[in-house]
């Protein structure tokens, strides 16, 4: 019986075969050699049907406490924030989602022109005049920032990278930069900000660029004024992380002087997908042009002078560059990227800040009622977005373990990197006053 | 299919609202409060659900894809997407899964990673498997810089060459580069297989590894692959697998078995998850074991009946990515392995090839074959027999008109006019006669009324698109658009 | 009129008021069809005959342009930047770069116009 997913008819295969001149279908491997040829069937498990299957997908998902059953405090990168129900009806469209990358442009006018509203979108939310049409997600996209920085010959031995820059973006750095010989310098923070002075004892003439992280890694806020004067001060490239909510409400990056700005798109209308596929966005002043990996889409006209969407710069690319390219980068995340534009056109004007200011203000709400309870101290006293970290009087594993009783995930902890005794907490506008009085009630609870 | 090109940002209208939110039940905090510099104004679009909705369809019928038709793109493996695995990649229990949230709660999840990257390795015949890296090219940066870790690992620095012949995706070379790799490049023989003879000439002590894709990009198997690995191994390098044509050989060989020690896998072309015009992918790569240390951690493990993240690894070449791969994908691949089983799976490349080899057979009277040898997967044309003035690029503009998405064209390098084609096992002899009949017709067309490749296309949204104005007058947002349209005026 | 030598990457070179005015060819411009991009070197680089200074985009591809003799960069032509249709308007009246020629000896190296036309011819 032939799998359903191959549309052959009774006798189809046996006449293609005579067209051809052969017999069999191993006729058609002939050229691999005999030693190299699977006598056995694969060891993996046998088809199942479209019941069975789902049958048994649901059964893994039972073995899952999902967020469906849980509240959570996690962020770290991933945030819980809605996702507008439109955006699924959008993006399970086939026209979307079954589309090949659009080198046709003349048959993909939809996917082209959806890239472009995007381009815009990040380049109005960044301040920046050029937006690629996506990168694998936020930590690579700052590893290919860097690159472009290091691109200038004669100042390609090191980078400045803030201490408030998330570990694991750092870690992919870390990897990118290895085989290329690059020496990282990491700038530690003081006060919750990255120490400028410190930097100014860690740059010298060969130094590319510095990557800072706004708001960082523990949730607070950096001075990215400061931060890109000094940058221009030692005739380096600046580059800063940013989380794109926080955008509704913060200066654009562009208008504060920075060169490069990246971050991660999950929290534009990405679920979380146990951490992806999500999106990276590199965006780049005038200046970089030539030097941004990806794909661009710029507006052109066809024969007939009616305006079109079509793929650009393609000269800076991987098929054409080849060894000479930036990078090899050869994809977009485009449905991920689609998703974000569509989250960003739903919410708008209003409703993008509105979601950026409950999730200010309902942070602040679970911020001084945790510190309330005294079971928590301040680690510094620097201003925060939606993100907080605050030193636990007690075992941070034995509250996150109380918490998870009662379906709370409380937040990371943020022993695994280093700072014994603090957890980090995220809170969105999806949180209500009761879930997080029923947070503050627990840790009474458990530090009782 | 349809024209629409109105941006949103020419609907919006003041006041005009998509969203709604509960009013807030906590004390508001001014935005002041953060320290930093405010925002005055915030440019995002003001419009209706509605309308919101009815642009985004509008603008999807400008579209080509693969649920509505044929895509006989080389190299690409269009294959369909089967919706069950659209389902179970919107199974809650399996996507609202936080990254960070406890081993314990997420054991169903990783239990469905590890069985993958089990099945994985079984298809390629390698002993480890890791499912981080995001796309093809992804999985590239990966494996070479296992490769050189392994080198340096060995304290064999010297070994700086990567060899890659001239038929390979500029991917290869590009990578390459980007992990400080020196390239070379190799000649092709007359039936586009690796010369040996030039092969050999590269292979010294500063031979780091080869990248290969096997079947080649002019979809030949290299019949001496095995003498290819030997040497190669015998210089002191390793070599890569491009698993992008391994839709060819599922379940009849293994790269593993072939010599090769790392290879990715594209997720998207071989286990059928939808391209989203042009990503989410995925890029899994496996190894033979003596490059397992090096794999990116945290590798996802089995301990008794436990499911857990492993970061131990010091000889690591650490994280290519932010956690742990494309997840959404990778769970549509797991659900394509599982629907399909050990027997589909080889159907599929068995049927692949047919396919491929009875659509070379209706076309080699009109175009250019130049190598007339059984294919694999997919064939590569030289342009039309009798072109008159007509291009490869004519051809495929033309066969837009007949409501085909065209073939790769000009690639691979070493082929003129090339035309790439892959028909993969999704099509059935009805589609593929007609492809035929349209690509004969249009070698018609090009000798009695060549005017109509030259004008094509001309039924499609858009005629041809002028991708020197494009590139010269660099209108990448709306507001250089503005811009423009504003000096247009002085 | 000054003597034109030229390479068999595709480059000119011509002599005068002793400096080197480097540009593409007709030929070389004609294979490669609209130029949209040309990235040229800054003022004051050092090149080495061979060496790689800049690039030509065209839509579908980037070609590297090379020095055609050692010396250092004195001038880059910037109209270039924003009109590198210039180059397919007139290669040989458009000049990429001027620079200093320091060993004179290197143009002997190079083909005369007779000897390129049939380099081309064979091409």
């Amino acid at each position: 019986m032939i799998h359903r997913y191959i549309p052959k008819g009774d006798g189809e295969k046996e006449k293609m075969l005579e067209t051809i001149g052969l017999t069999c279908m191993d006729d058609l491997f002939a050229d691999i050699p005999d030693e190299l040829r699977l006598k056995e069937p694969l060891d993996i498990p046998p088809a199942m049907s479209e019941i069975e299957l789902l049958r048994h997908a649901r059964k893994l998902g039972e073995k899952n406490s999902s967020l469906s059953t849980m509240t959570s405090f996690l962020g770290a990168g991933v945030y819980d924030h809605f996702v507008p129900l439109i955006i699924d009806h959008i993006i399970s469209r086939s026209e979307f989602y079954t589309a090949y990358t659009p080198y046709q442009p003349e048959i993909s006018q939809g996917t082209l022109q959806a890239i472009f509203e995007y381009q815009t979108l990040i380049c109005r939310l960044t301040g920046m005049d050029i937006s690629n049409a996506s990168m694998y997600d936020g930590a690579s996209a700052a590893a290919e920032a860097l690159l472009i920085a290091l691109s200038d010959k004669r100042k390609s031995d090191n980078v400045l990278i803030s201490e408030g820059v998330h570990p694991q973006t750092l870690r992919v750095i870390r990897t990118y930069l290895h085989y290329r010989n690059v020496d990282i310098r990491v700038v530690p923070l003081k006060e919750g900000k990255t120490d400028l002075n410190a930097a100014k004892e860690l740059v010298d003439e060969k130094t590319a660029g510095m990557l800072v992280q706004n708001p960082n890694f523990f949730g607070t806020l950096d001075d990215v004024s400061s931060f890109s004067e000094f940058c221009s001060d030692n005739k380096m490239v600046s580059v800063l992380s940013v989380d794109p909510i926080s955008l509704a409400l913060l200066e654009a990056p562009g208008k504060l002087g920075i060169d490069l700005v990246v971050g991660d798109g999950q929290s534009l209308g990405n679920g979380h997908n146990f951490g992806g596929p999500h999106f990276g966005f590199l965006a780049v002043k005038k200046k970089y042009m030539r030097k941004i990996p990806g794909r661009l889409v710029g507006i052109s006209r066809d024969t007939n002078g009616k305006r079109a969407y079509v793929l650009t710069l393609q000269a800076r690319e991987q098929h054409i560059r080849r060894h000479r390219a930036t990078s090899n980068i050869c994809s977009n995340m485009s449905l991920n990227a689609l998703t974000a534009s569509i989250y960003l056109n739903t919410l708008g004007k209003s409703g993008f800040r509105e979601v950026a200011s409950q999730s200010l203000s309902k942070a602040h709400y679970l911020y001084n009622g945790l510190l309330k309870t005294g079971a928590f101290q301040e680690v510094d006293s620097s201003p925060f977005f939606k993100e907080f970290r605050l030193k636990y009087n007690g075992c941070v594993g034995h509250l996150l373990r109380e918490l998870r009783k009662r379906n709370i995930l409380g937040g990371v902890d943020l022993g695994e990197y280093g700072h014994e005794g603090e957890i980090l907490v995220a809170v969105t506008e999806k949180r209500t006053k009761e879930e997080m009085d029923q947070y503050i009630a627990c840790v009474k609870e458990a530090s009782a | 299919m349809k024209y629409y090109s109105t941006l949103i940002f020419e609907l919006s209208k003041k006041g005009k609202r998509a969203f709604s939110m509960p009013a807030l039940d906590v004390a508001p905090v001014e935005a002041d409060i953060l320290g930093s510099p405010l925002r005055s104004d915030l440019p995002l679009p003001e419009v209706s659900e509605n309308e919101l909705m009815r642009h985004y369809v509008n603008m999807s019928q400008g579209n080509y894809h693969i649920d509505g038709g044929f895509y006989p793109l080389g190299s690409c493996t269009m294959k369909y997407n089967p919706k069950i695995n659209e389902d179970i990649s919107r199974m809650h229990q399996l996507t609202d899964i936080h990254p960070l949230q406890p081993e314990e709660t997420i054991q169903g999840t990783l239990q469905l990673l590890y069985e993958l990257q089990k099945d994985l390795c079984t298809v390629a015949g390698m002993d480890a498997m890791t499912l981080q890296p995001a796309a093809g090219a992804h999985g590239e940066l990966a494996g070479l810089m296992m490769i050189k870790s392994y080198h340096e690992k060995n304290r064999e620095y010297e070994r700086v060459k990567i060899i890659i012949p001239d038929s390979a995706h500029g991917t290869n070379p590009a990578t390459a580069s980007m992990v400080g790799f020196e390239l070379v490049e190799i000649k092709s023989d007359e039936n586009g297989l690796v010369d040996l003879d030039d092969l050999k000439k590269h292979l010294d002590e500063k031979v780091a590894g080869l990248m290969l894709t096997n079947p080649s990009t002019l979809g030949l198997f290299e019949t001496h692959v095995r003498e290819i690995a030997d040497l190669v191994h015998d210089a002191g390098g390793l070599l890569y697998y491009d698993g992008a044509n391994m839709n060819a050989i599922m379940g009849k060989a293994r790269p593993g078995d072939m010599g090769f020690d790392v290879m990715h896998f594209n997720i998207h072309k071989t286990f059928s998850t939808p391209h989203g015009g042009g990503g989410p992918g995925a890029g899994p790569v496996g190894v033979k074991k003596i490059l397992e240390p090096f794999l990116p951690v945290p590798r996802i493990e089995k301990e008794g009946e436990k499911y857990l993240l492993n970061g131990d690894y010091p000889d690591s070449i650490g994280k290519l990515r932010s956690f742990y791969g494309n997840y959404g994908v990778l769970l549509r691949a797991y659900a394509y392995i599982r629907s399909m089983g050990p027997d589909g799976l080889r159907e599929s490349s068995e049927h692949a090839v047919l396919n491929a080899n009875y659509l070379m057979n209706l076309l080699k009277d009109e175009y250019d074959l130049p190598h007339d040898l059984t294919c694999m997967h997919e064939f590569v044309l030289a342009g039309l027999k009798n072109p008159g003035d007509a291009t490869t690029l004519d051809v495929a503009k033309r066969l837009l008109d007949y409501g085909f998405h065209p073939p790769t064209v000009y690639f691979p390098l070493i082929v003129r006019e090339a035309l790439m084609i892959e028909p993969t096992e999704s099509e059935s002899l009805q589609t593929l006669e007609s492809f035929a009949t349209a690509m004969k017709s249009i070698a018609k067309e090009a000798i009695e009324s060549p005017e109509l490749l030259k004008t094509a296309p001309s039924t499609t949204p858009t005629g041809r698109i002028d991708e020197v104005f494009a590139a010269r007058s660099v209108i990448l947002t709306y507001d250089d658009l503005l811009a423009f349209e504003e000096k247009q005026r002085e | 009129m000054n003597k034109v030598y030229y390479t068999k990457e595709h480059e000119w070179i011509k002599l005068q008021d002793g400096k080197g005015y480097v540009g593409l060819t007709d030929f070389a411009q004609d294979q490669l069809g609209d130029i949209v991009y040309v990235e040229l070197p800054e003022v004051g680089t050092e090149l080495e005959v061979g060496e790689a200074f800049g690039v030509v985009e065209s839509v579908k591809s980037a070609s590297d342009i090379f020095a055609p003799v050692s010396g250092e960069v004195v001038a880059v032509n910037e109209e270039l930047e924003d009109s590198p249709e210039l180059i397919n308007d007139d290669a040989m009246e458009n000049w990429l770069i001027q620079m200093s020629v320091e060993d004179e000896d290197d143009l002997e190296n190079l083909m005369d116009e007779e000897e390129y036309n049939d380099f081309i011819g064979e091409e």
